[in-house]
């Protein structure tokens, strides 16, 4: 299951002549509908968002978002991300550069087990691991012999964030190289280039937009995940809770301007991540 | 697995093959495989009559309908006003077209718990639409409607960046050739158009449809949470494990595991289908 599609808005698909296009009314009537929906679906959200956040002015929007906890939040999501998003690219990479440059049996299956984290519900992506290591897990009693705790602290958070965000660099990669193909490193490593050299000279410089797509779209989802985090981390404020964390226990203690304004940083981020493609998309096609 | 790692046919010219599937599957293996075969070991514990008592209990049943049915419908909403979008976007030009196209993607990009909030800020009782309904006798929030709508924000981008593409690389030839035989364009869009669209549209409905039924953050604020009424599978999984009957929670993950699984599949073969049917055409 693709995480995205990189398509590009072709000019030329709209440029169509009269008799195979909708007559001008027509038009009209079908661009409001979609608009309509795209407004009730995802702009007003997005308004929403701003307008509750400073609701109670501006003041509580700064102290919403500069109290201790809040900070502290930020900080564990921020570390989370740190952690999980290099480990996922290192694999994407790895991962794409076996899959797209050899042949080898199984391809397809292994693909589709890249792919199963997209399909998993986040809650059972935290279930696994409480399971594994949670204090009635197969390894929690030898855990807490070591004085090591994973479930309710930052290893578990980390873990089931790098779960959920695992296929997102691989994903975007591995087509984009397998159309590539495998004649310029042929010819690289024909004239002697040795193994990093053929990646670091031929390869990367071919999938550098993508793979930095890939690493955003990771990023996005490693800060934002909630429900995957939700189930390991146990709710300590201060010590395990991240941004969106957050937002849910400000939310569900009526704290709504506060939650907003948290939330609001969360939104800054995906308006962020959804410029950073713009600008992907429009240097790639240059 | 780790005993029978694949082999490189051909001998490639390129180095690395080794160490890159080394890594691949020595990671996927810990990060995906091994914790997974949590869930099915955890359920072997259980005899057959506990486990089937506990997926055939009532309150668990209705989850399942609940998750089932509001991601069933989302995703046949996303099917029809993703298309929209999708042609809209690919067929005409207008002011800000640019813009909407980039908040396609909000919903891949905006963490769910926000977009619940804010759904749920809209739809509640309240809120800016809720009040509008609220006269008129339709309640969103707290109901099962409110949870599609989460799931309609969800899944939008799923079905919108897959019809895209194929819609986009449509040879106008064959339209042309329909409207010179006499076509209208409605009979030319039925016949000529929708049949080449049908498997994009059938893989983003299958991917909005997969993320449905696990989807959390989103929906356990605009869902109310009512036992039998509102509640949604994993969010019964999280109740069960703060209750810390882990292996109720397992037996319901298990099941819902199963149904990954089988979407997965489906999704890859209609994936197949489409690219074959891209070369083909």
């Amino acid at each position: 299951m693709a995480g995205t599609v990189t398509a590009h808005l072709d000019h030329k698909a709209a440029q169509r002549p009269q008799h195979i296009n909708e007559s001008g009314p027509m038009r009209i009537i079908l661009i409001a509908i979609a608009l309509l929906f795209l407004t009730l679906v995802v702009v007003l959200p997005l308004v929403t968002i701003f307008i509750e956040a400073f609701k109670k002015g501006v003041d509580v929007y700064v102290a919403s978002i500069t109290e201790p906890y809040a900070l502290s939040a930020l900080r564990l999501t921020l570390l989370t991300a740190v952690v999980a998003v290099p480990l996922n690219t290192l694999f994407g990479v790895a991962a794409a550069w076996a899959i797209a440059k050899f042949q080898f049996r199984g391809k397809n299956i292994l693909i589709t087990l890249i792919d199963l984290p997209f399909a998993i519900s986040p809650v059972i992506a935290g279930l696994i691991f409480v399971l594994l290591f949670g204090a009635q897990g197969f390894l929690g009693p030898w855990l807490d012999q070591q004085g090591i705790q994973i479930i309710f602290a930052l290893p578990g958070i980390v873990l089931a964030t790098i779960f959920v965000t695992f296929p997102f660099v691989a994903r975007e990669i591995i087509p984009l190289m397998q159309a590539q193909g495998t004649q310029e490193e042929e010819a690289a490593a024909s004239l002697g280039a040795r193994g990093w050299q053929i990646f670091w000279r031929i390869t990367l410089p071919n999938i550098k937009w993508g793979l930095l797509y890939g690493i955003i779209l990771c990023n996005a989802r490693a800060m934002g995940e909630f429900g995957a985090v939700s189930v390991v981390s146990g709710h300590i404020r201060g010590q395990t809770n991240t941004l969106p964390l957050h937002v849910e226990i400000l939310y569900n203690e009526y704290q709504f301007a506060a939650s907003f304004a948290v939330a609001s940083l969360l939104l800054l981020l995906a308006v962020l991540t959804l410029v950073a493609k713009a600008v992907i998309e429009w240097k790639s096609e240059k | 697995m780790k005993g029978s790692k694949p082999k490189a046919k051909a001998k490639s010219v390129l180095p690395g093959f080794g160490i890159s599937m080394g890594f691949t599957i020595f990671y996927l293996c810990l990060i995906v495989i091994i914790p997974l075969s949590a869930v099915f070991i955890k359920t072997s514990g259980m005899t057959m009559v506990q486990f089937w008592e506990t997926i055939t209990n009532p309150r668990v049943l209705a989850s399942y309908r609940i998750s089932f049915l509001t991601a069933f419908a989302a995703a046949l909403i996303n099917v029809v006003f993703g298309l929209l979008v999708a042609w809209v976007l690919v067929r005409y030009n207008f002011p800000g077209k640019k813009l909407i196209d980039s908040l396609v993607d909000l919903p891949f990009a905006l963490p769910t718990a926000v977009a619940g909030i804010a759904l749920t800020a809209i739809y509640a009782p309240n809120g800016w639409i809720g009040s509008l309904l609220q006269p008129l006798g339709i309640k969103v929030a707290f109901t099962p409607l409110g949870i599609t709508i989460a799931l309609v924000f969800i899944g939008l981008p799923f079905v919108v960046r897959t019809v895209q593409p194929v819609l986009q690389d449509l040879e106008k030839d064959t339209e042309e050739a329909a409207v010179m035989l006499g076509a209208y364009r409605l009979r030319t869009f039925i016949k000529v158009i929708l049949p080449e669209l049908i498997p994009p549209l059938l893989t983003g409905f299958a991917m909005a449809f997969a993320r449905g039924l696990g989807e959390f953050g989103s929906v356990v604020f605009i869902s109310g949470n009512m036992p039998l009424k509102t509640e949604i599978a994993p969010l019964l999984i999280m109740t069960k494990l703060e209750q810390f009957d882990y292996m109720g929670a397992t037996a319901i993950a298990l099941v819902m595991l199963v149904i990954a699984f089988v979407m997965l599949l489906i999704i890859n073969v209609l994936q197949w289908w489409s690219g074959r049917r891209a070369i083909a055409g």
